[in-house]
């Protein structure tokens, strides 16, 4: 699997799950189907992330993504009355105009990058166990963030708690 | 990147079990469907309403608390790899990290959040 072509089938099936599941989420008249193609989406980036050898960055996005932000979503249109029951048309009479002026926009994009000769790409890969580097380097050199981090969870923590009580006192 | 091709593998293979399987008792199953088969039923009554129900809303708060200590875990993961190289320090540093979020986990305790009403 360390060869470039296998790695190039790989990214070419993750970027068509991505991409069609993307557009499931933004197309699909249930919200509730909408809210599980956006978690096989962002599955897929994660497999991306692994093809680039950024293995926590993969972990990160299934357990915070994948598991937490879309069972958060998941979550908000179950306790949502009828919300989950109801068909819903994404789109109005804009939606052609919108289309064509993304494709516009794509292609002058593409046209723009294909012209410029400066781009510099990072060829080099990552160090094997990045992991460990981020570990380390959390642990010595960002150990003052890191324990702020903590602060900071437990203030949202408690924003949330007394966010969600307000309605009910 | 190797060592992913027997995760693939691994994959692949589980998925063409249950398809083979499926695919097997289709082949010895008798085929007699009639319309009783097809309905919903709940422990062998007939169910009650819609499962399109909306859900009670105190689920929510234990989302929220469940998204701040998978946060946390993220932070786990890199410490537990380089936990051999660094030693007692990033122990204490863990502990402190996660003294702090017990506050939080505290705090929804004493306000009676976890409390199932």
């Amino acid at each position: 699997m360390s060869d470039p072509g296998s790695v190039g089938i790989a990214f070419w099936i993750l970027s068509a799950i991505v991409l069609i599941s993307g557009l499931l989420v933004v197309s699909l008249k249930n919200i509730f189907h909408c809210a599980l193609f956006l978690m096989l989406c962002l599955t897929g980036v994660a497999g991306i992330f692994i093809l680039l050898h950024a293995e926590f960055l993969a972990a990160a996005q299934v357990l915070v993504y994948v598991g937490a932000v879309s069972v958060l979503m998941i979550f908000a249109v179950m306790l949502t009355s009828n919300l989950a029951r109801k068909k819903i048309v994404q789109t109005n009479q804009n939606a052609l105009v919108a289309f064509v002026s993304c494709v516009a926009f794509v292609v002058g994009a593409l046209w723009l990058i294909k012209g410029t000769e400066v781009w510099k790409f990072a060829t080099e890969a990552l160090p094997a166990n990045n992991t460990m580097t981020i570990g380390k380097l959390l642990m010595t050199e960002f150990m003052l963030p890191f324990e702020v981090v903590s602060v900071l969870l437990v203030a949202a923590m408690i924003g949330a708690i007394v966010l969600a009580r307000g309605e009910e006192a | 990147m190797s060592e992913y091709l027997s995760v693939l593998i691994f994959a692949v293979t589980g998925a063409a079990i249950v398809l083979f399987t499926f695919f097997i008792s289709k082949l010895i199953r008798p085929h007699n469907p009639y319309p009783e088969k097809g309905v919903t039923y709940e422990c062998a009554e007939d169910a009650i309403g819609d499962s399109w129900i909306r859900f009670n809303p105190r689920f929510y708060i234990f989302a929220l608390i469940f998204v701040i200590f998978d946060v946390e875990v993220i932070f786990l993961f890199p410490w537990a790899v380089a936990f051999g190289e660094l030693g007692l320090f990033a122990l204490v540093e863990m502990v402190i990290f996660i003294l702090i979020l017990f506050f939080g986990l505290f705090y929804a305790w004493k306000k009676g959040v976890l409390k199932w009403v």
